[in-house]
């Protein structure tokens, strides 16, 4: 257990992330579902794998055995009332919103009638997680099919009835009406009494983002009074009766091992202390009283020496991963030949880019509240993978996953950061110990030190180019950062793109966007560069260079925008730049204007333009938020944030040390939000990130002439 | 949690209620309002002042409930993000938020309101760069600062007009 509870699970999300998910075994059947759910109509969407399998039987699920392999459904109560269960969690991306817009819509109900379920693995269908902007594309499709298809179940419950011919029917504000016959009937009396399951037919008509009414339009945030009066309860918050409060003794530095230790005085302070190898904790009635006897216990640890951040790049260039042959293809993309290419280029340029570890500072630290029931399990905390950490504490405690039940109440953000589940086994190690629940809730300093980091890296980019412009050549070296938006959208006949793993000197994983914000910051940094040397004005030697016509049309409307064809050159101490690209299936185009001080140092960004483009959107607003929030957070990993850390310990890991945007930090915000209704949904939590970086740091080098390749670009301002 | 015997307790009025806590007079405020009370709308996110997500009114004025002594507040007027609204009805600054969509996770939208309602006791009508200065301890690490500034405007606005209002009825 300790070894478990303490070791670092090595997140490899850029892999992680494509697995392909293990089917949902639904342990319900038919009868015990109504007992839960009230009588009703379900309509369920089944994996397409199992869907096949099942083809002869029709849609109507007759039996009492329900599919196996469910994504999603939804109920409808005898009192009229939408639940929708979904193994989505909502962390602020505003997809409880956006979810529920998208059934309100097919299902033609008001949002009131509508509730959502979200992240109970006892409820909802198995669900990989949320991330990887995949809660647009994937479920919201999902759901509106399902709405979709109750909403025919319900048009043949009202033909049925009238003996009227269904295709004659319309369902509208939560009625079905027949404008022929001058009658119309509720959901809820069409509810009353049955009991009907229905499986997602393979194909059925959903409504065109054109037609939208719901759907399309900035809907308030769903819930949003519980937010505004405090009244939510977020992980952090959940209390049950006879609850206690868990702390846990962090070893002095990573990887350390427990010599010796001393628990005589905690152990008579009226709490319980757990020592299971290398996992040292309290339960106590208060968190005064868990923090007293954690500070009472004398521990002694050793650990082996390890690099810190001043030598962070050159140990990554110097340290491949074990085991990874750093010519091998695993992760590589060659097109042409670059070596040719290269040598018949009439400008070649080669520079080096580096990305700072950073953290993602949610401001709701880790949170988890444990309670054993005999064998089984029930924890309550923020995680984007509440199945995920299932199978966690699953395996910690040797019990089966049916055992466990994990909830996700709204959390307070995560940014890729709480795919893990370690408060979760915390709290339940202390909990199964004082016999009680527990609750654990980290200190800021411990989210800063024991979560995990998003990847430093190194970054090598060669490039030739001919005197017209034309790129020739590219080749392109990332060094542990990630593989994700490494491909370049250019038109470059000859690539040579290579992902190097590396040792890690931190424990490092998922954060918003992946390292997608480190290679464009290279590549859009580099086409800058590539700009200046042949002399063309940087947009027009990308769309010289580029042929994606949804990636060309967010550059040219962010420039529009940004007035970046009159921008004044001839003031002092100005600078203007521009990043853009392609990422989650998003289009994105960013510009900025910043002003540095040479004097003081101090460089402030003035205006930030956006252009994103996502398919249809399906709520503007929300849309627009996430947009000016991806550049407010993108601002501070371009321009300060870096954690500092040596031989094992974080030197930096409170809020008082880490600087993260605040109020003054803010740009002017404009967005431009191109509606390609014709075009499916997708999402936009990640993409929007990617452009902030590189555009900040083209404005530093148009307004200074310095060319800052480094992230942060300028932790301690930019002095003459 | 109940008073025991020979503890010293201390008497806290929070929202217009005075309750009797049994709590060493060093304990922070937050504790004692999360734990002991369960107000929960006041948020832990830094522990050491300065994130803002515990703010809360202190005879009026926004104060770090994270880095408060209970002792040091017996006797105060303490107000937290549960004591602003009456009833149902929405404090106006909660309205504004709420109209400019002003967050996302909304982890820091109890300390950004609570400071917002402090800044409008002794600013009405608060320019951009006041409310600027006067937030900047608010950490939002969703990044909606832009709708916060307007929520706040548009809050001063709804009162400035409220009180118009009155004033006309007179």
């Amino acid at each position: 257990m300790s070894e478990k509870s303490n070791s670092q699970v090595v997140l490899e999300p850029e892999r992680y992330e494509l697995t392909a998910p293990a089917p949902y075994h639904f342990d319900l059947d038919r009868r015990e579902f109504f007992k839960f759910l009230g009588a009703g109509v379900v309509v369920f969407s089944v994996l397409k794998t199992a869907a096949a399998g099942q083809e002869s039987g029709g849609r109507q699920w007759r039996g009492d055995a329900l599919p196996k392999e469910i994504d999603a459904w939804l109920h409808i109560g005898e009192n009229g009332k939408v639940t929708v269960y979904t193994g989505k969690v909502e962390v602020g991306q505003n997809i409880r919103t956006s979810l529920t817009q998208a059934v309100a819509e097919e299902l033609s109900v008001p949002m009131d009638n509508i509730e959502l379920i979200m992240g109970d693995t006892q409820l909802t269908p198995f669900d990989m997680g949320t991330f990887g902007s995949r809660t647009t594309p994937t479920m919201n499709l999902q759901l509106r099919k399902v709405a979709s298809a109750a909403r025919d179940v319900l048009i043949n419950l009202a033909a049925a009835q009238w003996k009227a011919d269904p295709q004659h029917l319309v369902a509208a504000d939560g009625k079905i009406t027949d404008p022929a016959g001058k009658r119309s009937v509720e959901y809820a009396a069409l509810m009353k009494g049955q009991q009907l399951t229905e499986m997602l037919p393979a194909q059925d008509p959903l409504i065109p983002a054109a037609d939208w009414k719901v759907a399309g339009t900035s809907a308030a945030k769903v819930d949003g009074h519980e937010f505004v009066t405090g009244k939510h309860r977020y992980p952090s918050d959940q209390k049950v009766p006879g609850m206690w409060y868990g702390k846990v003794l962090r070893p002095e530095a990573f990887g350390a091992t427990l010599v010796s230790l001393d628990t005589q005085k905690a152990d008579q302070m009226g709490v319980t202390v757990v020592h299971d190898g290398n996992f040292v904790g309290v339960a106590a009635p208060s968190t005064a009283q868990a923090e007293a006897a954690v500070a009472a216990i004398q521990a002694e640890w050793k650990a082996e020496p390890q690099p810190s951040n001043k030598e962070l790049f050159d140990y990554l260039r110097k340290n491949p991963a074990e085991g990874h042959d750093p010519t091998g293809d695993g992760d590589r993309y060659d097109r042409g030949s670059v070596d040719p290419a290269m040598a018949s280029a009439d400008h070649k340029l080669q520079q080096t880019y580096k990305v700072s570890y950073i953290a993602h500072v949610p401001l709701e630290p880790r949170a988890a509240l444990a309670k054993w029931d005999g064998d089984s399990l029930t924890v309550w905390t923020g995680t984007q993978r509440p199945f995920g950490v299932r199978g966690q504490l699953a395996e910690a405690f040797r019990i089966p996953e049916e055992h466990v039940r994990v909830l996700m109440p709204d959390t307070g953000a995560a940014y890729g950061g709480k795919h893990t589940g370690e408060t979760a086994i915390e709290a339940a190690r202390l909990a199964r110990a004082a016999k009680r629940p527990v609750k654990v809730v980290w200190t800021r300093e411990e989210e800063f030190t024991w979560a995990y980091f998003r990847p430093a890296g190194v970054i090598d980019v060669v490039s030739g180019v001919r005197n017209d412009g034309t790129i020739t050549a590219w080749e392109f070296h990332n060094y542990n950062s990630g593989s994700a938006g490494i491909r370049t959208y250019y038109d470059i006949p000859n690539q040579r793109i290579v992902f190097h793993p590396t040792k890690m000197p931190l424990r490092q994983g998922s954060y918003r966007a992946l390292a997608a914000t480190a290679n464009h910051f290279a590549r859009e940094s580099h086409m800058d560069e590539l700009a200046h040397q042949v002399k063309m004005d940087p947009l027009e030697f990308r769309l010289k260079n580029l042929k994606d016509e949804r990636l060309r049309a967010v550059f040219q409307a962010a420039a529009k925008q940004f007035g970046w064809g009159n921008r004044d050159k001839t003031l002092d101490g100005w600078g203007f730049g521009m990043g853009g690209g392609y990422e989650k299936l998003g289009y994105v185009a960013t510009f900025a204007e910043v002003h540095v001080d040479r004097k003081s140092g101090d460089v402030k960004v003035a205006r930030v333009v956006s252009a994103f483009e996502c398919g249809a959107i399906v709520n503007p607003d929300n849309l627009r938020n996430q947009i000016e929030g991806s550049n407010v957070q993108g601002l501070g990993g371009a321009l300060f944030e870096a954690i500092a850390f040596e031989n094992g310990k974080i030197l930096n890991g409170r809020l008082s040390e880490y600087r993260v945007p605040r109020f003054s930090d803010l740009p002017v915000l404009q967005t431009v939000l191109i509606d390609r209704k014709d075009l499916p949904s997708v999402g936009a939590g990640e993409c929007p990130m990617v452009g902030v970086a590189p555009a900040i740091a083209n404005a530093i080098f148009d307004a200074t002439g310095v060319r800052l390749r480094s992230m942060p670009l300028v932790p301690e301002g930019l002095k003459a | 949690m109940a008073t025991s015997i020979g503890s010293p307790g201390v008497s806290l009025s929070i929202n217009g209620n005075v309750y009797l806590v049994d709590a060493d007079p060093q304990t922070s405020l937050l504790t004692v309002l999360r734990e002991h009370l369960d107000l929960t709308g006041s948020k832990y996110g830094c522990g050491e002042g300065q994130c803002g997500a515990c703010t809360v009114l202190i005879d009026g004025k926004a104060q770090r409930s994270c880095i408060t002594r209970v002792g040091a507040v017996a006797n105060k007027k303490i107000i937290t993000i549960e004591g602003i609204g009456s009833g149902d009805r929405l404090h106006p600054v909660q309205q504004a938020f709420l109209d400019e969509g002003a967050m996302q996770c909304a982890y820091c939208t109890s300390g950004m309101i609570m400071s917002a309602v402090a800044l409008l006791r002794i600013n009405s009508a608060p320019q951009e760069n006041e409310i600027i200065d006067f937030m900047e301890g608010n950490i939002c690490r969703c990044g909606t600062y832009s709708r916060i500034i307007r929520a706040v405007q548009r809050a001063a606005k709804m009162m400035s007009a409220y009180v118009a209002a009155k004033g006309a009825a007179r």
